[in-house]
């Protein structure tokens, strides 16, 4: 009997832990610190409460991610500030190569590091490159699956930040 | 004499000097069967993607730079946590892993053992059913039907 439970313990934990279906929008986002990719220390989505954080999940590997970083990189000298910032969140990715990438690319956004890809799946995503906007309040406002653009964030993310889109 | 002797012990060493160090050389073919490919989610011996490719210039680097096999993974477990292992370690919560199914099988042999051991008893407690009382032979109460049957059909 205690063998049984045991079993159908594991099998539930297995199910509860591997059965999570991702964020939709309105839901909040989960606040785990992550290590950041430079400078040590971890930090969290919490320390980002009040401002609007575009969260990028890249990899150096991921051939689409090199594509969008400049659009990234332009938005956030464009609009980046006390009020809104991107977020890059480097997943299953070697540290060195991740930071060979920020250089490259020339991202000055922060950037942080998600070792075992265990936030990309509590956020649910599903490949790389995937992008959320988090609203002031922590809550999901928009989710981009693949490459974003100029043109995405122009009419899709600049209308929330300036309040023209709700 | 002691010249020869000296001859023979330095051709000994330089002959299994190479080797002992040959055998403690970690292999990227060997490591690729005991790390996963943590984006494909297979062993890193069947992955190609290119993050499974990024993987084995990593190992191959550490390599070059005479780090062992353990050496490595744990290079690649600091880079990409525990799941990187094909094999959970054998400490923590990961050794649920292992004790999980040996438990699970003594619990099993021993509710089989009590199991034998009660049908054995009952079988031989009440005269009924068991290997003990088919040893015995049929009780009173049967043999006398079983005579009365003989009886009745003039068997």
């Amino acid at each position: 009997m205690l063998g049984v439970l045991a079993v159908v313990g594991l099998l539930v934990f297995g199910l509860a832990s591997k059965g999570s279906s991702g964020l939709a929008v309105g839901d909040p986002v989960p606040t785990a610190p992550l290590p950041r990719l430079e400078g040590g220390g971890s930090e969290s989505l919490a320390h980002y409460r009040g401002r609007w954080v575009l969260v990028n999940f890249w990899a150096s590997w991921c051939p689409p991610c090199k594509a969008e970083s400049p659009a990234l990189e332009a938005f956030q000298r464009r609009h980046g500030g006390p009020g809104f910032t991107v977020l890059g969140i480097d997943s299953r990715d070697l540290s060195d190569d991740g930071r060979a990438f920020v250089r490259k690319y020339g991202l000055s956004y922060p950037q942080l590091r998600d070792a075992d890809g265990d936030v990309s799946h509590d956020y649910g995503t599903t490949g790389l490159p995937e992008s959320y906007l988090i609203d002031p309040q922590g809550k999901v406002r928009l989710h981009a699956v693949g490459t974003v653009d100029e043109e995405y964030l122009r009419s899709e993310v600049e209308p929330l930040l300036s309040g023209g889109k709700d | 004499m002691t010249g020869r002797v000296l001859a023979i012990a330095a051709l000994t060493f330089a002959l299994l000097a190479p080797a002992a160090g040959a055998a403690e050389r970690a292999s990227l073919t060997e490591i690729e069967k005991q790390v996963m490919c943590p984006v494909c989610g297979t062993l890193l011996q069947l992955a190609e993607s290119p993050q499974a490719q990024r993987e084995r210039v990593f190992i191959n680097r550490l390599i070059d730079e005479g780090k062992s096999e353990e050496e490595v993974k744990d290079a690649l477990v600091a880079e990409y946590g525990d799941e990187v292992l094909a094999l959970p370690p054998d400490s923590g919560f990961s050794l649920s892993a292992y004790l999980v199914p040996i438990v699970a099988f003594l619990i099993a042999a021993a509710a089989l053992a009590v199991g034998v051991l009660r049908w054995r008893r009952a079988g031989g407690g009440d005269g009924k059913g068991g290997p003990a009382a088919r040893a015995a032979g049929p009780s009173d109460e049967d043999a006398e039907r079983l005579d009365a049957d003989i009886a009745r059909y003039d068997l």
